[in-house]
């Protein structure tokens, strides 16, 4: 049971992780440029069918990763180039919906390009054996390894944001964009960069997943809802509050849908339990959201907006 | 928090009387539609016209908050399937009386949405937009977990609704003039609703939320109210909807028909409830002539809302009134 809790902890870590990796960006889009960007989630697919198109080629995993995310960068830019720079001035519904074309367009245009049938990728063999953890408990280095990278991005998000001129300036434009233009700074150019950082995070969210999951068009969605949630949750335009976010979706998720039934179990009849537990589990996130922000509407480490 | 106006069209002072003409027009044509079938000799005419009556149902119902309230709720399609999901859950265990379905739908969805939109009425803007997708997509989870009623792939409806006893509904023309009869119902209630003392606080709350509050108003439980109607009057589609399609299954309350609510309502220009219904007619009818030009159909639909939203802002109303030289 422990060593089950154990496993499930580490997974849903692994989950956060990579939720972080999509909301970091999408977050500060959010509260820099007060811009509502649903083809984030796009990205995310972008960049792992990109990793399995490149790997394929290369034959390689790590010049794979490194093509996929130079891609999805430049894939990102064109996008800011071509639509969203029109939208930021827009409202927000104008902005919803342009996305949301958006979204459809990505979508279909990848099923013309590779299909409709899920894509594989390898593992690479340096990363593919498993790591003893307590006793006879086993966890695979790759999940390992996400996690390592998802902490490693974080800090480095971190030190960017909070002892650079850049991050000064992010942080600025997140509390007073006017001001921040005002004072001569070239707001255009720093949403360039902010958005092409967050989509690269998001390719690379992708990329990294790529080996564990099968890559199909449905999956940059409900990473996308779940990142809202995280958002959400954290407050926008909070890194630090996406990171606590992320990690706090993915853990309650994971333990919810593996301990739930079992949790359950001791005040019902076992397949009744079985049955509310499965009905229960993928709700827990979003009444932990409808908690969270009936406490505090403007999330953990929001700003209060009213 | 800048505040972003909305469509500056829908701040010009309501043309009442224009608009009620465009309504009664759509709604003859509509009424004609299936004698143009029967001159057609095409059935299957008078299918897609029931589809656009109930989506024209559900866009108004959206508008009714997202036009008149700046509520975008992005999760409206959890109504739809509440209502569709009231029809073949009762009918699986034999009840099969529509009066009883169109209940038990507006029950649920007036609890739902009494909950979800105290909640979501917290906060505004981009939150309540990833709000109100969330819980859309917490109601869709739910039902796709529901694996007594079919769980992902849905469940068929062994028949309609029946009216008092009698099985009204299998007649696809009758189901046809009952849903139009809804349609022009709720319309008449919706326009009414909106020219009321009730309406004119949620419309000023839209324009200016804090004046509102300087005069004595509390915008919350106006905002809230509205939420509730809009909710319950889209369930009303989704019960007509699981009778027109005699299936239900979670996809009908997928983030992407909440979407597609949406697109209807901002085609037509929103906070006129004319402009969903010409909304619904415009979005349903160009995606099945998409869908019969090419199976990857969505790439263009989706190219059509991009350029509508960049270069045709405001809608048809907007255009329309951009060519009448009313520009606003």
């Amino acid at each position: 049971m422990t060593s089950l809790f154990l496993l499930q902890l580490l997974n849903g870590v692994q989950f956060g992780v990579l939720l972080f990796l999509i909301a970091a960006g999408l977050t500060l889009v959010f509260g820099i440029m007060d811009f509502v960007n649903l083809a984030h989630g796009v990205l995310y697919m972008v960049g792992a069918y990109l990793m399995a198109a490149f790997t394929m080629i290369t034959g390689s995993f790590a010049a794979g990763l490194l093509l996929a995310l130079a891609a999805t960068l430049v894939f990102g830019l064109a996008l800011e180039f071509l639509v969203f720079r029109r939208l930021y001035e827009r409202s927000h519904l104008d902005q919803v919906l342009a996305t949301f074309g958006l979204v459809m367009i990505v979508n279909e245009g990848v099923k013309i390009l590779w299909g409709t049938a899920p894509l594989t990728v390898p593992m690479p063999t340096l990363l593919s054996g498993s790591i003893p953890l307590a006793g006879p408990l086993q966890y695979p280095v790759y999940r390992v390894a996400i996690i390592a990278a998802g902490l490693v991005t974080a800090l480095g998000l971190w030190l960017v944001i909070n002892h650079t001129r850049i991050g000064m300036l992010l942080r600025a434009g997140a509390s007073h964009r006017s001001t921040v233009s005002a004072l001569g700074v070239n707001v255009s150019r720093l949403f360039t960069l902010v958005f092409a950082v967050g989509a690269m995070l998001a390719g690379f969210a992708g990329a990294i997943i790529s080996p564990i999951l099968s890559v199909d068009t449905g999956m940059g969605e409900s990473v996308l809802i779940l990142a809202f949630v995280v958002i959400v949750i954290g407050g926008i335009g909070s890194i630090r509050g996406a990171f606590l976010g992320a990690l706090l979706v993915g853990v309650v998720d994971t333990l919810g849908r593996s301990f739930g039934p079992i949790l359950l179990r001791t005040i019902m009849d076992p397949a009744a339990a079985s049955q509310t537990g499965r009905t229960l589990a993928p709700m827990v996130v979003y009444i932990l959201m409808a908690a969270i922000l009936f406490a505090r509407p403007a999330g953990l480490f929001g700003r209060n907006t009213s | 928090m800048r505040v972003k106006n909305a469509d500056p069209a829908a701040i010009v002072p309501p043309r009442v009387a224009v608009r009620t003409w465009v309504a009664i027009a759509l709604f003859t044509a509509f009424a004609l539609v299936p004698v143009l079938a029967g001159w057609l000799d095409d059935p299957f005419l008078l299918v897609t016209a029931t589809r656009i009556v109930v989506f024209a149902l559900a866009a108004m119902a959206l508008d009714l908050i997202l036009g008149y309230g700046a509520m975008v709720s992005f999760g409206h399609a959890a109504y739809l399937g509440i209502g569709a999901y009231a029809v073949a859950i009762l009918s699986s265990y034999g009840i099969t009386d529509l009066g009883l379905h169109l209940l038990a739908a507006l029950v649920v969805s007036a609890i739902f949405a009494a909950i979800t939109g105290g909640i979501s009425l917290r906060t505004r803007g981009v939150y309540f937009i990833m709000i109100t997708l969330a819980f859309g997509q917490m109601a869709y989870f739910f039902f796709v977990s529901l694996s007594g009623f079919g769980g992902d792939d849905g469940l068929t409806l062994r028949q309609r609704s029946t009216v008092f006893g009698q099985p009204l509904l299998e007649n696809d023309l009758a189901l046809f003039y009952i849903a139009l009869g809804f349609l022009v119902a709720l319309f008449g209630f919706s326009a009414a609703l909106v020219r009321s003392r009730f309406g004119r606080v949620l419309t000023g709350t839209r324009e200016n939320r804090i004046r509102m509050q300087a005069i004595g108003f509390s915008p919350f439980p106006y905002q809230l109210t509205a939420f509730v109607i809009s909710g319950c009057m889209t369930s009303v589609a989704g019960v007509l909807l699981a009778n027109q399609s005699e299936f239900v299954s979670p996809a009908f309350m997928n983030w992407h028909r909440s979407g597609e609510l949406i697109v209807m309502v901002v085609l037509g220009g929103i906070g006129n409830l004319t402009g969903a219904i010409g909304g619904a007619i415009i979005a349903l009818l160009l995606e099945d002539w998409l869908a019969v030009l090419t199976q990857h159909w969505r790439l263009f639909f989706g190219l059509f809302l991009v350029l509508v939203v960049l270069y045709a802002p405001g809608g048809m109303t907007g255009l329309i009134r951009r060519i009448m030289g009313r520009a606003p």
